[in-house]
């Protein structure tokens, strides 16, 4: 079970991992996630499912390396094995033919983003696409991406690859030019109350799918919580999805620094003794 | 028809029961002091995880069992809510046949030593116990002697694992894996069915993993009772959530043909007051998680807790009492327990609310929060308590708490556990709009049968109930296994 049959480094701080999971593979829709722990002593983390087939039973997770965890899955390899993993959780994003959909992505949001901008696609929506990332490196998905959009901007924030600048602008290029119907984004807390406050000017109906703290994924715990319209939402079972114009983001930022300072204390520890 | 009062007076009338109570005076027995249950000191136990209690020696329970009148009426048992057949297991105990007294509770309750250690006793069969309600004095320790034979039995790897009947090949789905799960698969299984529990969690035990502390009732007690099932053929699915992972309907279409659903009140309420999603405001859920089932406390493994100095515990149940002595394990100088009502009002178990004030948590009664407030960086640095008074009764017959006006204050807090109750889990609802539901979320069934508005459908516990008690989810369960053996038969004698 959840055996790992094929491994990707998208760059030097993201893999991508195609994991055998029969019948989440044949679940699992567009904006589900899954929670996955290594082995018995480790910790439960949420993580998109970016693809699945069906056919051969797998789910495709794709992992940034931030902390002891992402970095340890960052290392397991092929023919290893996941002690768990359980979903698909999450309402799945509501697919329809809005018209022309922008989808938005940052760093490896863009995974997450993938199988939304398909789905669009695929439900006869024109899809114009920005991917942003610090640099060039940092850039993942590009070709499946380009795939699904009708356009594709692609922005850094160094300028080493597409063009100069935040994911905002390559959006405000298209929300001057086309009159858009939907906006979905997905990427870092700061990212998309950026993102959001961009279409918020154009009057874009927009939706966000959050990545905060989760423990169970089943709605057990509240270490999700996140408000929304100023009502505490759970984000594993009331999402992911939310109006993004209604996301008390700064709240959500704070939230998501709950365990900084021990995180990063344990990752210190952590890579010390990989490094040996 | 012979009545179960029938058969316990013709077990009273046994020889072995007659010459044991002919051994020795009521006089004698009434004078024996009740006995005290051996602890840890609460000065060593505030600071491991450790079972507080050690449990009875052998003289001890004997000694205890004395008291115990054999009385011909037994009301204790009327207070048992699976209706354990008291003076039985009792008066085995006092032939010192501990390994038949745990063979007694095993007929009635499939897990006596989860129970005897977890069950509200001082108001259900201790309330009853002709001691307290004709004598005025203590109780006969039925909780101490009920767990002191079940774990006896453990003790002695001998445990009885009961027959099953010949294998019937009809497939049942158990959805959830806490005691009220557990109930039915044990009976199912007996019944010759092939049986599967569904669990969404890594871990088998419900509640019994996840919330209640392996100070209180260890792991390892729940894990013999989980081997004992998988021995007798039980097969456990774990992270498998019914609903999404697979819906009723596909295992429908792989042959289940019927369900329970047990899949408990695990959503946690919060207050609603302003600055409750600070940084470091957990509900109990979460806290309790992080420590039970994630092991958090242990640097060994990789799921953090943050464990404060200053804690404050919102509420007065059970699960605020776990919290708060978790609270003072994980290192915290002071640890309080705000709650609205009187100490009196409180719903936890009364020994739960001795040992943690013999382990040093403050209780601050009539008080409850009204806002909390943040340092920078958005970590709880201190709440604002208002204080209460007792007035009219309410429905539930107990004293309503009204707000002192202006007698707001500060408090000192760099942790919060908010543990004010849960509500009824809705995975299994919101993927089966057929099923009926109460305004509160909870399954509406058929009360003798445990079936739901959806045939071949069954639940209990919690999502039945709301909050309730491990007993009364066992009970439901064993209900529900009658009521779907029944349902089973009746269908494949259609077929
Ligand atoms: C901290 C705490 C302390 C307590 N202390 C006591 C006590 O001292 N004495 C007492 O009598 N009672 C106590 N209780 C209450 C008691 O634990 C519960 O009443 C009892 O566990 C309910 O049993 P259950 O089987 O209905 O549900 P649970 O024990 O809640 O089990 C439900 C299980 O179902 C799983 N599940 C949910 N949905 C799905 C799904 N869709 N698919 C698969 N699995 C699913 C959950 O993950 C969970 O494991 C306490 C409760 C808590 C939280
Ligand atoms: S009521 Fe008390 S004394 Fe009488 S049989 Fe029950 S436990 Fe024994
Ligand atoms: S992760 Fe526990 S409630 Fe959402």
């Amino acid at each position: 079970m959840n055996k790992i049959v094929e491994k990707e480094q998208l760059n030097n701080n993201v893999v991508k991992l195609v994991i055998h999971a029969p019948r989440i593979a044949r679940k699992r829709k567009a904006g589900h996630f899954v929670i996955v722990k290594i082995n018995k002593k480790g910790e439960r983390i949420p993580l998109t499912i970016a693809d699945a087939d069906a056919a051969k039973g797998t789910i495709t997770l794709v992992i940034q390396k931030v902390g002891v965890t992402s970095h340890k899955l960052s290392l397991m390899e092929e023919g290893d094995s996941l002690a768990d993993v359980v979903g698909p959780l999450g309402h799945a994003t509501e697919i329809y033919k809005a018209g022309t959909v922008l989808c938005a992505g940052g760093g490896v949001g863009v995974a997450p983003l993938l199988p939304i901008a398909r789905a669009f696609k695929k439900a006869g929506n024109r899809v114009l696409s920005v991917i942003a990332a610090r640099n060039r490196d940092l850039i993942i998905l590009e070709d499946e991406m380009r795939e699904c959009s009708d356009e594709l901007i692609i922005m850094t924030d160094d300028g080493s690859y597409g063009k100069q600048g935040l994911v905002t602008h390559g959006m405000e290029e298209i929300l001057d030019m086309v009159k858009v119907n939907l906006a979905v984004t997905i990427g870092p807390a700061i990212m998309m109350k950026f993102a959001s406050m961009t279409t918020k000017k154009y009057n874009v109906p927009t939706i966000a799918s959050l990545n905060t703290i989760m423990v169970d994924g089943t709605g057990m715990c509240g270490a999700c919580r996140v408000s929304v319209d100023g009502k505490t939402r759970f984000v594993c079972v009331d999402g992911p999805e939310f109006d993004a114009h209604k996301i008390d983001y700064d709240e959500m930022i704070m939230r998501l620094g709950a365990y900084e300072d021990m995180e990063r204390e344990a990752y210190e520890k952590y890579l010390e003794t990989v490094s040996k | 028809m012979e009545t179960i009062s029938d058969i316990l007076k013709s077990e009273r009338q046994q020889a072995w029961r007659d010459e044991l109570r002919k051994s020795m005076k009521a006089k004698e027995r009434t004078s024996i002091p009740r006995v005290k249950m051996p602890e840890q000191d609460p000065h060593v136990r505030n600071k491991n995880h450790s079972e507080v209690n050690l449990g009875l020696t052998d003289e001890m329970a004997i000694k205890e069992a004395q008291r115990c009148l054999d009385c011909v009426d037994p009301t204790c048992i009327t207070g048992c809510p699976v209706g354990i057949n008291i003076p039985k297991f009792i008066k085995r105990i006092e032939q010192g046949e501990f390994l038949e007294s745990a063979k007694t509770l095993k007929e009635t309750n499939a897990l006596p030593a989860v129970c005897g250690r977890v069950c509200p006793q001082e108001v259900q069969c201790e309330a009853n116990c002709f001691y307290v309600q004709k004598l005025k004095k203590d109780p006969v320790a039925i909780g101490f002697l009920e767990r002191f034979a079940a774990d006896y039995e453990r003790n002695s790897g001998n445990i009885s694992v009961p027959g099953v009947d010949n294998k019937n090949g009809i497939k049942v789905a158990v959805i959830g894996s806490g005691p009220a799960g557990l109930a039915v698969a044990g009976d199912m299984i007996k019944w010759g069915y092939d049986v599967t529990v569904f669990e969404a969690l890594h871990e088998i035990g419900g509640v019994l993993k996840y919330g209640i502390p392996e100070f209180r009732l260890p792991n390892e007690i729940v894990d013999v009772e989980i081997d004992n099932l998988k021995q007798m053929g039980v097969k456990f699915e774990t992270n498998f959530i019914v609903g999404t992972t697979a819906t009723v309907d596909d295992l429908r279409k792989e042959g289940f043909e019927a369900f329970f659903v047990g899949s408990g009140a695990g959503l946690p309420k919060f207050m609603n007051i302003p600055g409750e999603n600070y940084r470091r405001i957990f509900s109990s859920n979460e806290y309790l998680t992080r420590v039970n089932l994630m092991n958090a406390a242990n640097p060994d493994y990789d799921t953090p807790v943050f464990s404060g100095k200053n804690v404050a515990v919102i509420g007065g149940g059970n699960t605020a009492m776990d919290s708060v002595r978790t609270s003072k394990r994980l290192g915290a100088d002071r640890s309080m327990i705000i709650y609205r009502r009187s100490i009196e009002e409180m719903p936890a178990r009364v020994e739960e609310v001795k040992h943690a004030q013999e382990e040093g948590v403050e209780f601050m009664n009539l008080n409850s929060p009204v806002e909390y407030f943040a340092d920078e960086k958005g970590n709880v640095n201190k709440m604002l308590v208002q204080k209460m008074e007792l007035g009219e009764p309410d429905s539930s017959g107990r004293r309503r708490p009204v707000p002192l006006e202006g007698s707001e204050y500060e408090v000192k807090v760099d942790t919060v556990v908010v543990a004010i109750g849960v509500s009824p889990n809705p995975l299994i609802p919101a993927s089966m709009p057929e099923l009926e539901v109460t305004d509160w979320g909870t399954i509406k069934v058929d009360k003798d049968t445990m079936q739901s508005s959806v045939e071949g459908i069954f639940a209990g516990g919690d999502i039945v109930r709301g909050g309730a008690t491990v007993i009364l989810a066992m009970g439901d369960g064993r209900k529900a296994a009658k009521g779907m053996h029944e349902y089973l038969k009746s269908k494949v004698g259609k077929k």
